[in-house]
């Protein structure tokens, strides 16, 4: 039995690069808080956590269906109201309030497809921004209830030392993004849904003519998807211990799209390196704070004009390789497939 | 009341319109969403304080001066950054939407956060039905009216425009037809940042300037285009006068309420979509080739 697990673990891990750069990153990760205990480094990673949660379910949504979403930080904000609301009104504890926030995301999630899924596209994209400054116009004219400009403030803490909450983002964020991960991986024999969303993204009018209801589909991706980023505003509103109308802006929803591109979409790895990598970043950058935007922006640029499908995807092609054969992922260095030994460049 | 109302509806209305066209012209034909669109009326606005305060020129050559710099800034960047990535519809979003950051926080870093106004270009009012209406406005609504009649002829009149509607219509066609595709995006990104330009450079007398003045017409436009239909120009136009027309009557009905003004826009155009999803003169068929 352990024989086995070991075997598949060496399978699907240790043989593939991707993953076990992965693996190794989390590991690091974890040991973190074993070298240092800096609050300031703490707090920056918990967010990144929480970010990367953000960035993935806008992939999960936007890469796996092809629709564009404008509007992400809508969900991200509802949750951290929703959180922040019961937690100062009526005194709920953070274990009841953040699946309850999620479950407000989804909500809003499915109310904004009503319109939403109607339409396709550019179409859609744009629509999808209005909702977030809709509900951010109602934020703002019910302030003795909202907080207005100054947000909601004074959280519960989710525990007492920055460790522990460390701790708990980062097991939060490999959970998410791993049900994210297996929840489109066309490959897996559990779930159909990776591939019917693969399906969707390519061509949805085929996806449709082979009997897949795609509205569904596109509804199922929307309610995952809100829920994620629902859970990952929720999480934020009790780390930062209040939920203002940033959670809300434009600029949030724009950050999404930002990471995600640059890691590279419809890849779910794609928006967790372009966290890690961005987000560490522009916190750095505070130390020119006048031009950081502009430096931020220009690597930005420069790096997507040289890898235009994401860094994150611009690596693994280097490093990886799929048999023309069987679709086993390689090391890019062997010649022949380590399943059925086909030759992996041709002849 | 109704007087005013008309009026800032009219100035407002063809300001949006010329930025909602030439957005809609750059989707149609690239089918790229440029998300730096208004960040180029917001540095031809920028440009006309420049010239005309601090430097001190006539009107009409700073006027000038900031429509063709901000036309080759425009052009610049196309040609250097997006037209190599062309095919990555998501990465180019992305390049315009970082472009649009390098161009605020360069005038945050040029003027700094305050806000400005430049100089208007012509003084004094004129009296029509009752109201008092600046030489500005009324210059700014006839330049607009010029321009998108000219846009008009343009691409219904000309051979050029004919190239560009068959390129909008299909490019792999209007390739093997000999239109030289790449040369005709170069072109309609010099147009649609024009129109932007123009835009900047006949309000920015009657408004504010500070660095992060493009975001709320970029809001505006992106409704206005999709309550018109994607890519149909008389869409974009009457969408603008309508949802102008909405901004002006929660502002003129609702002082105290003013900044729901986009978010009553939006919701109009929410209300629009949801009884017809393609806009009001959308063509359904477009969606087909996305």
């Amino acid at each position: 039995m352990l024989r086995r697990l070991f075997k598949d673990f060496q399978g699907d891990v240790l043989a593939i690069p991707g993953r076990l750069i992965a693996l190794i990153f989390l590991v690091l990760l974890f040991l973190i808080p074993l070298f240092t205990q800096q609050p300031y480094i703490l707090r920056t990673l918990i967010y990144a956590n929480m970010f990367v949660i953000f960035a993935v379910s806008w992939d999960f949504i936007s890469g796996y269906t092809g629709q564009i979403n404008f509007g992400h930080a809508l969900f991200f904000g509802v949750a951290a109201y929703t959180t922040a609301l019961l937690n100062t009104h009526l005194g709920w504890q953070p274990w009841a309030t953040i699946p309850i926030g999620a479950l407000g995301a989804v909500i809003a999630g499915v109310l904004m497809c009503l319109p939403a899924l109607r339409l396709r596209g550019p179409y859609l994209s744009l629509v999808t921004l209005a909702f977030p400054l809709i509900l951010l116009g109602i934020i703002f004219s019910f302030t003795d209830f909202t907080g207005g400009e100054l947000g909601i403030s004074g959280l519960d803490r989710i525990s007492e030392s920055k460790t522990v909450d460390f701790y708990i983002s980062a097991l939060v964020m490999i959970v998410s993004v791993f049900i994210m991960w297996k929840l489109t991986d066309a490959r897996s024999s559990l779930v159909r849904t990776g591939l019917i969303f693969h399906a969707i993204r390519e061509d949805e009018i085929a996806a449709r003519a082979s009997g897949i209801n795609t509205i569904r589909y596109k509804l199922l991706a929307f309610a995952v998807g809100a829920f994620f980023a629902g859970i990952a505003g929720g999480f934020y509103a009790h780390f930062m211990r209040i939920a203002g109308p940033s959670t809300l802006e434009l600029a949030l929803s724009f950050q999404a799209i930002i990471w995600t591109v640059f890691g590279g979409i419809v890849s779910i790895y794609g928006p967790f390196v372009g966290v890690y990598l961005l987000y560490p970043l522009m916190e750095f950058l505070r130390v020119v704070p006048e031009v950081r935007y502009i430096i931020f922006a220009g690597i930005v640029i420069l790096i997507l004009l040289f890898m235009p499908e994401g860094i994150a995807v611009w690596i693994r092609d280097k490093i990886e390789r799929q048999c023309p054969r069987c679709k086993l992922s390689n090391v890019a260095w062997r010649h022949t497939c380590r399943a059925c030994s086909a030759s992996l460049y041709g002849d | 009341m109704i007087e005013g109302i008309l009026i800032s509806t009219l100035v407002k209305g063809g300001v949006y319109a010329l930025l909602a066209l030439g957005f809609s012209l750059i989707f149609g034909v690239a089918r790229m969403l440029n998300l730096a669109h208004t960040a180029f009326y917001m540095l031809a606005a920028y440009g006309v304080y420049t010239f005309a305060k601090l430097l001190g020129l006539s009107p009409i050559v700073s006027i000038i001066l900031s429509l063709v710099i901000t036309t080759l800034i425009g052009l610049v960047t196309y040609k250097l950054l997006i037209d190599r990535i062309r095919e990555h519809h998501v990465t180019v979003l992305l390049i315009t939407l970082a472009l649009a950051m390098v161009f605020q926080e360069s005038m945050l870093l040029a003027f700094g956060g305050h806000y400005l106004s430049a100089p208007s270009f012509v003084a004094g009012y004129y009296e029509v039905i009752g109201v008092k209406v600046s030489y500005q406005h009324l210059l700014t609504f006839g330049t607009v009216l010029v321009v998108l009649v000219g846009v008009w002829v343009l691409l219904a009149k000309t051979k050029l425009g004919i190239a560009i509607r068959a390129t909008a219509q299909d490019t792999e066609i209007a390739n093997l037809m000999g239109i030289d595709v790449s040369r005709i995006l170069l072109i309609v990104m010099g147009i649609a940042t024009g129109l932007a330009a123009v835009a900047g450079v006949v309000v920015a007398p009657t408004l504010i300037l500070e660095p992060h003045m493009w975001m709320p017409p970029f809001v505006m436009i992106m409704a206005i285009i999709v309550l018109g239909g994607l890519g149909s120009i008389k869409g974009s136009v009457i969408g603008a006068f309508i949802l102008a027309l909405v901004e002006v009557l929660v502002v003129f009905l609702l002082p105290a309420g003013a900044f729901l003004k986009g978010a009553f826009a939006l919701l109009v155009m929410v209300i629009v979509l949801v009884v017809r999803p393609e806009g009001l003169f959308g063509v359904s068929f477009e969606e087909e080739r996305l």
